[in-house]
């Protein structure tokens, strides 16, 4: 067929307009949304310090990531429920406290939602708490150190999951549980029995201003529902903690059906202060449970596990103005409150629109009694007297919403894999943008603040198929940095993260410059094993527990000659990194080792534990590579049978053990 | 002495007493690995800055560790500068040139002592190195220069006064300059008397 027929220049005129409009129609992909002077904005040149701290959960990773934007270059993976075998942590003889449980050493937990402390309603980088999920817990990570230096274990729980959102000035982190448990009593019940023997706990944790000690204030014993996020009041609506709960239906099995039933869930109004005032009035029950408080001791670099016996609850059942019930459509994920406070932004998972409440509008109708019914004797608000009203078509599975500073608020799209900005006055959309794949959470620098810092937008995505070279069929999750100061949102660049980036949050990074440490001070070093200078390095048997007092400096550890270790003893190492410059770490390992090795920070001690299992020469020496002579930096551990005489003798250079044959 | 002269001289020996307040000298390194660069400072009756991470470092070349209270210098330096100090109030309140220019000589052979004293030490610590140390560069000293900068091995080392050897300089420097005034203004006077007398003389010619 020639092309010159009327026929087939009708074919042609037909598939060029085809192409023109599929085209013309088809959404942007990755490359197209990006902007040309992205790469500018994320370039942080050699030499320049990134402008924003980020913290991201690392999920199921058990630790927490701190990044630099807007380079997106990890800078830590800060060890916090999970082993670390880079620095001991767990490992170590100081640290393992801090993985103990009452279910006993539990080396894991899956780590979701970082905070940072907060004062007068914006953070002030003096901690980062986070949630252990699996294993109900709550640390505390110290940002003038990076470490950290608390977890408590919250009792009573099932999935540590709606927490540890903070308070306007951290008077509290909450725990709130996600799986409702039996929790008094017998707890050996069945399953199905769910509706009468399962209930919710929100423990209040109060934070301790000066140094951050927590403890469980008081825990709110709630209906048998799952509890899933929580944000704390702030200006108007202080004194209050909104939590989400879905399962409503209290099922007790296959929930992906049991529990999408109904139209509305709801959100929980907690009125915290109300409590506070029930405790003064000692209406209080002291309840006996079991949990582990561990601390770790800065001034001895060493943590301890106490254990609390007993927990102070209230009953809404029995003080019924603590709580009330919002009801919110469909199976409710976030609750987010607004700068000024007056807004509660409500995001059902499954449902079309954003039910956006008013906090004037809720205490009138509490105040009114504009209920529509009662929930496991919760009062349950009318849904339209809470409502200011409902932000119409925003996008498929709506999650999370973080506010800017300029009246914008910004809800991440699961199902949709969009971010979706809105005008929270008026509640209409003004942009949107793809994000790449399906995103949780999303934060805004500050985004949860009286005073949002804005700026940036993270999306912590779940999923990043074709966004970076394959990596076999375990792919990495990754977060994706956003540009939200123009009207228009701007994609401007994409890193991976650790395990999963479940939330993060982010300060600017003069919030913890300056408070932050580069040294432990040797001279306030007080590790009871801490050695200040070579001259005190010894090593002491005590029946079979041998104790080695050594230091490490460039380029030595004192000593490095060990003989007299007999089979069956358990040495410890105890290490004091004498070094006072603040990037000279030391590391130790010992061959044969069974846990891992140290990274022993300057001015601090740290202790790893050996029992030798052969007789022999095992070398030890430093990990961390420190100077020229690192290499050199090393020695030897001399193991003899458990009859043998050598004795027990150390040194260095003139102090070396001299020549003693084993006399069997 | 002339009014101005005898308020210099107050002033100069208040200066010296900076001396105690501020550091004398500073010697500062810089190298890739302290962009922030570690400072040695030399105090009237001690050693400050980041001692002992430059002792940690002068380890490596096998120069010996520098402490406080091995400068017998250390200890006599206040009661230096106090005398010296004590000697300008002397001078002021008696007002005597005589006794500025003594002072002038005191101050320069205190400042010569000072700088060879400091010279013969950083002579000795720059070459007196352990024969054991673990880096040997062959011909190579690590002396630190008196005064400016000077690169050894990967350290730029800078000596330098500091505010308290400012002002102390300040003094000497001033005093140095009142005695060389005072000597001047001294010889004018003695040329305008004998002018004086030549004119008196001629007068009496003339009559």
């Amino acid at each position: 067929m020639s092309l010159s027929t009327p026929y087939s220049k009708l074919v042609l005129a037909t598939a060029v307009a085809a192409v023109t409009f599929t085209t013309a129609c088809k959404p942007k992909k990755a490359e197209t949304v990006i902007s040309g002077d992205a790469a500018q904005k994320v370039y942080v040149a050699p030499g320049k310090l990134d402008e924003v701290y980020l913290f991201a959960s690392g999920g199921f990773s058990g630790q927490v990531a701190a990044y630099g934007l807007p380079s997106g270059r990890l800078l830590k993976v800060i060890p916090v429920f999970s082993q670390n075998p880079e620095n001991g942590w767990g490992y170590s003889e100081e640290t393992k406290a801090m993985l103990n449980t009452s279910h006993g050493f539990i080396p894991w937990d899956d780590a979701h939602h970082p905070q940072i402390s907060k004062t007068d309603g914006s953070d002030d980088g003096r901690w980062l708490f986070i949630n252990g999920n699996n294993t109900p817990r709550i640390a505390r990570i110290n940002l003038a150190t990076f470490k950290t230096e608390e977890i408590l274990e919250i009792p009573n729980s099932g999935g540590n999951h709606s927490s540890p959102y903070c308070t306007e000035n951290t008077e509290y982190v909450v725990a709130g549980t996600r799986f409702s448990v039996p929790i008094e009593g017998n707890t050996d019940v069945p399953i199905n029995t769910y509706k009468e023997n399962f209930r919710g706990a929100l423990s209040f944790v109060k934070v301790d201003p000066k140094e951050g000690h927590m403890n469980i204030a008081f825990q709110l014993l709630v209906p048998g529902v799952n509890y899933d996020l929580a944000r704390s009041g702030k200006g108007a609506s202080h004194g209050w903690m909104f939590f989400t709960c879905y399962n409503s239906e209290q099922a007790n099995t296959l929930l992906e059906v049991n529990a999408s039933q109904r139209d509305k869930d709801f959100i929980m109004a907690v009125n915290w202060k109300k409590a506070e005032e029930y405790l003064k009035q000692g209406k209080g029950k002291k309840t006996p449970t079991t949990y582990y408080h561990n601390n770790y001791d800065e001034r001895t670099h060493s943590a301890s596990s106490k254990v609390e016996k007993e927990v102070l609850t209230l009953d809404t059942r029995v003080l019924k103005d603590i709580v009330y019930f919002i009801p919110c459509p469909k199976s409710p994920h976030g609750a987010d409150v607004s700068p000024d406070g007056e807004s509660i932004v409500a995001s059902g998972k499954l449902a079309a629109v954003i039910p956006v409440f008013s906090f004037k509008k809720m205490t009138d109708a509490i105040a009114k009694k504009t209920f529509e019914s009662e929930f496991d004797k919760v009062p349950v608000i009318k849904y339209e007297a809470a409502l200011a009203g409902e932000v119409q078509k925003p996008g498929l599975g709506p999650l999370h919403t973080e506010f800017d500073d300029k009246g914008y608020a910004y809800t991440s799209m699961f199902v949709s894999s969009e971010i979706v900005k809105w005008k929270v006055d008026t509640r209409e959309v003004v942009d949107r943008i793809p994000t790449y794949y399906s995103i949780g959470h999303l934060c805004v620098v500050g985004g949860d603040n009286k005073k949002p810092y804005g700026k940036y937008a993270i999306a912590l995505n779940k999923i990043t198929k074709d966004r970076y070279l394959p990596t076999g069929p375990e792919l990495t999750q990754s977060a994706q940095l956003f540009d939200i100061t123009g009207e228009k949102m701007n994609l401007l660049l994409d890193f991976p993260t650790i395990g999963e980036p479940h939330y993060a949050q982010a300060c600017p990074a003069d919030v913890i410059l300056k408070n932050q440490k580069k040294i432990f001070e040797l001279s306030k070093n007080e590790h009871p094993y801490a050695v200040k200078n070579e001259k005190e390095t010894k090593i002491v048997r005590n029946g079979k527990r041998v104790d080695v007092w050594m230091t490490a400096i460039r380029s030595h550890l004192a000593p490095d000659n060990i003989e007299g270790i007999k089979l069956g003893d358990e040495v410890y190492f105890h290490i004091t990194n004498l070094e006072q410059d603040w990037d000279v770490p030391h590391g130790f390992a010992v061959k044969g080792a069974e846990n891992a090795e140290l990274l022993i920070m300057p001015g601090e001690t740290q202790t790893i534990k050996w029992t030798p299992k052969s007789t022999g020469i095992f070398p030890f020496y430093c990990t961390d590579f420190c100077s020229a002579l690192h290499q050199e930096m090393q020695g030897y551990a001399r193991v003899s049978p458990a009859n043998s005489t050598v004795a027990l003798k150390s040194g260095i250079g003139e102090t070396a053990p001299k020549n003693e044959l084993a006399k069997n | 002495m002339k009014k101005s002269s005898r308020i210099l001289v107050i002033v100069s020996a208040v200066l010296m007493l900076g001396a105690y307040f501020f550091p004398i000298w500073k010697i500062s390194l810089e190298a890739p690995q302290y962009p922030e660069g570690l400072e040695m400072n030399i105090l009237i009756n001690n050693i400050t800055g980041d001692v002992a991470k430059i002792n940690g470092l002068n380890h490596y070349i096998g120069m010996k560790h520098i402490h406080a209270e091995d400068f017998i210098e250390l200890k006599l330096l206040p009661y230096a500068v106090g005398l010296l100090a004590a000697f300008g109030l002397l001078t002021y309140w008696r007002n005597n040139q005589k006794l500025l220019y003594t002072w002038a000589v005191l101050l320069i052979i205190f400042g010569v002592v000072g700088a060879v004293d400091f010279y013969l030490w950083e002579y000795d610590y720059g070459h007196d190195l352990d024969p054991m140390a673990a880096i040997k560069v062959p011909g190579m000293s690590y002396q630190p220069p008196l005064f400016g900068y000077k690169q050894l091995l990967n350290f730029l080392a800078g000596s330098f006064p500091a505010l308290g050897g400012w002002m102390v300089i300040g003094a000497i420097s001033t005093v140095i300059g009142i005695s060389i005034i005072e000597l001047r203004t001294k010889k004018n006077n003695k040329h305008e008397k004998s002018n004086v007398n030549t004119i008196g003389h001629s007068n009496v010619g003339l009559q």
